[in-house]
């Protein structure tokens, strides 16, 4: 930063002068700068994702020979219909909702019932129980060992090993309690508790009500890492008709791994060749249509549990 | 006891206090029986899926072998990990997972802090607003879509970037597959992905500082730059050094999902790391070394604990704040 020995020569103004205080140059060019700067940055970040937008409604023909490189050449929406001739991918689709649901209504139950009483002072043992959490954050048995408690479940290959393995996440866990000690008063819970109210009815009649914006949250987040996840469904399934979308996208995108046996009609497999390279674009834009359509209707939420966990945590 | 403090006010009450503190360990936890019970399902879950590995991971000190199991295998000592440590492995994915990582670091641990002093000293809403909204996006795109995204761009026949170098004048260039490429790839990647997200909790420092100071520095004459120098890098300070210890207790792993996603065995020489050699040997070997492969992850999880725990104590020694 030895910008930040530029200071201005002239003074902004007049020594006890009230505000409003007027931009200096050098103030003025910073500015400048920081507008431009944080505009070529957006660019940067959305460029790759209007590339891939413009390309898969593109005329194949036009993406292999690099004429698209910012809006669509020659429109056409083949490769997009062709996806769902592909039976895996509607099949993973349908997988997908399964756990994100799923997995995100009985991960923030477990979260709710964790961090309640974890956020009520002098509740006896709470350091330990709470340290017991805490302590797997830094500190895990290991890939190999969770495997085989799952394996010894007899999880292996069934639904349950893609949602229970990793159905809370501490983190959340922590920024839940913060948020229920931030809003629901001691003194709440003390008149609730003369009024004759126990502590289950005062959890589902009082603090859920009050907590909704962080019932969201959760319900989000883990429907968003549900859907995203793939890993878990590699080393746990092996059925391929409980394949989660992820693990489907892997084989076509990264891979190179296209399956005949996946398209039923012959016609239809001699266009979807030619289209294979077009299909991977496609894929892209409604694997990643989800999780953005309700991104900017939740994002409020997200960035308000980011903050209450960094800030109060 | 939380009824002491409401007691406490009244004095006429003040006799009722003996009586509340002589209440018993075993009273007061009968008393919220109701909250352990709402505790129990949680726990139980940890007991299984967190406390149960662990002790699973005692493997790593026997051969296992699937008829005896955990408890009836036989016991071998360190003998799995004096293997790792004398195999030609053992240097190879040590260095190339600290060398990722605190590239990764070096590389990306300051641009989301730079985001949010520049959306922060950005006036106009709506120009705040859209950029946010852009930045945040990619944090949604799952890691295999994001690699996806990687293949398609630098593919060497069809890819867009390609298309770029070659209107430069430079040839096609593989980039997937040479190994000197992977580190740039995986860490420029994830600061495409991450950057904006990651910002956030900066931003929170940041307006979490009181206007008032901006305004006494701007009657004294500050300049902008001053002011982030002296006002806003301080407020941001205890947050970075927090993210930072959290980061260094993390040095033994990587994204390991994105590596494996980028991973092929051409660019093994820079891409085979600590968790994408346990995967390989535990899933993708034809005989499953389990006992090997958990004692390798149990050395990198035990040397993750020990960072966390010395970048805690430096912390606390030199910047005064630390997670505990």
């Amino acid at each position: 930063m030895t910008v930040a020995t530029v200071t201005p020569t002239t003074a902004p103004t007049g020594a006890g002068a009230p505000a409003p205080v007027r931009e200096t140059r050098s103030d003025r060019i910073v500015m400048i700068c920081n507008y431009t700067a944080l505009g070529l940055f957006t660019l940067a970040v959305l460029y790759p994702l209007v590339y891939v937008l413009s390309a898969s409604l593109s005329d194949p023909k036009n993406v292999v020979s690099g004429k698209v490189w910012l809006w669509p050449v020659g429109l056409s929406v083949e490769a997009f219909k062709a996806v769902f001739d592909y039976d895996s991918i509607v099949s993973g689709f349908g997988n997908s909702v399964v756990y994100a649901l799923g997995g995100a209504l009985l991960a923030t139950a477990l979260t709710l019932l964790a961090a309640y009483p974890l956020s009520r002072k002098g509740l006896p043992g709470k350091g330990i129980i709470m340290a017991l959490f805490v302590f797997t954050m830094m500190f895990s048995g290991g890939l190999i060992p969770t495997y085989l408690v799952v394996d010894r479940l007899g999880l292996l290959n069934t639904r349950w090993a893609i949602i229970l393995p990793g159905a809370l996440a501490v983190w959340n866990m922590i920024i839940t309690r913060t948020f229920f000690q931030s809003t629901i008063p001691e003194e709440l819970v003390e008149a609730a508790k003369v009024d004759g109210c126990t502590d289950f009815g005062f959890f589902w009649r009082i603090v859920l009500p009050l907590s909704k914006p962080i019932i969201a949250v959760n319900l989000l987040f883990y429907a968003v890492a549900q859907w995203n996840s793939w890993f878990s469904a590699l080393i746990y399934l092996t059925n391929e008709h409980l394949f989660p979308l992820q693990l489907v996208l892997r084989q076509i995108l990264i891979q190179n791994n296209f399956d005949p046996s996946q398209v039923r009609d012959t016609a239809e497999l001699i266009r979807m060749k030619e289209l294979q390279e077009q299909l991977k674009f496609s894929l892209i834009v409604i694997a990643t249509i989800p999780p953005l359509l309700i991104y900017p209707f939740v994002q409020k939420h997200f960035v308000k549990g980011a903050m209450v966990g960094s800030l109060k945590g | 006891m939380t009824t002491d403090t409401l007691v406490r006010r009244t004095p006429a009450h003040s006799a009722a206090r003996p009586k509340r503190q002589a209440l018993g360990l075993g009273a007061r936890v009968r008393r919220h029986w109701q909250l352990y019970a709402m505790l129990a399902l949680p726990l139980i879950w940890l007991a299984i899926f967190a406390y149960w590995p662990m002790y699973g991971a005692i493997i790593a000190f026997k051969d296992y072998n699937v008829v005896d199991g955990i408890f009836g295998s036989r016991w071998v000592g360190f003998k799995h990990f004096e293997r790792f440590a004398e195999s030609y492995q053992f240097w190879r994915l040590i260095k190339n997972t600290l060398i990722l990582h605190v590239y990764e670091l070096l590389a990306t641990f300051w641009l989301p802090i730079v985001l949010a002093l520049g959306l922060n000293m950005a006036r106009r809403r709506w120009y705040r607003r859209s950029v946010q909204l852009i930045t945040y996006a990619p944090h949604f795109i799952s890691t295999v879509v994001v690699v996806g995204l990687i293949v398609v761009i630098v593919d060497p026949n069809s890819g867009v970037l390609n298309h770029f170098l070659g209107l430069l004048g430079i040839g096609p260039i593989d980039v997937l597959s040479n190994p000197d490429y992977f580190r740039h790839l995986y860490v420029w990647s994830g600061a495409w992905q991450t950057m904006g997200f990651s910002a956030i909790i900066y931003l929170a420092a940041l307006t979490s500082v009181s206007p008032e100071l901006h305004e006494a520095a701007i009657v004294d004459g500050a300049s902008r730059l001053r002011r982030i120098w002296h006002i806003d890098l301080p407020a941001i300070r205890p947050v970075a050094v927090i993210l930072l210890i959290l980061n260094i207790g993390s040095i033994m792993s990587v994204g390991f999902e994105k590596v494996l996603l980028l991973q092929n065995t051409l660019n093994l020489q820079t891409s085979e790391v600590i968790d994408t050699y346990v995967y390989k040997l535990g899933f993708a070997s034809q005989v499953p070394q389990f006992s090997y492969a958990a004692a390798i992850g149990l050395f990198r999880s035990v040397i993750g604990l020990a960072l966390l725990v010395l970048a805690n104590t430096i912390a606390r020694r030199f910047a005064k704040s630390s997670l505990w």
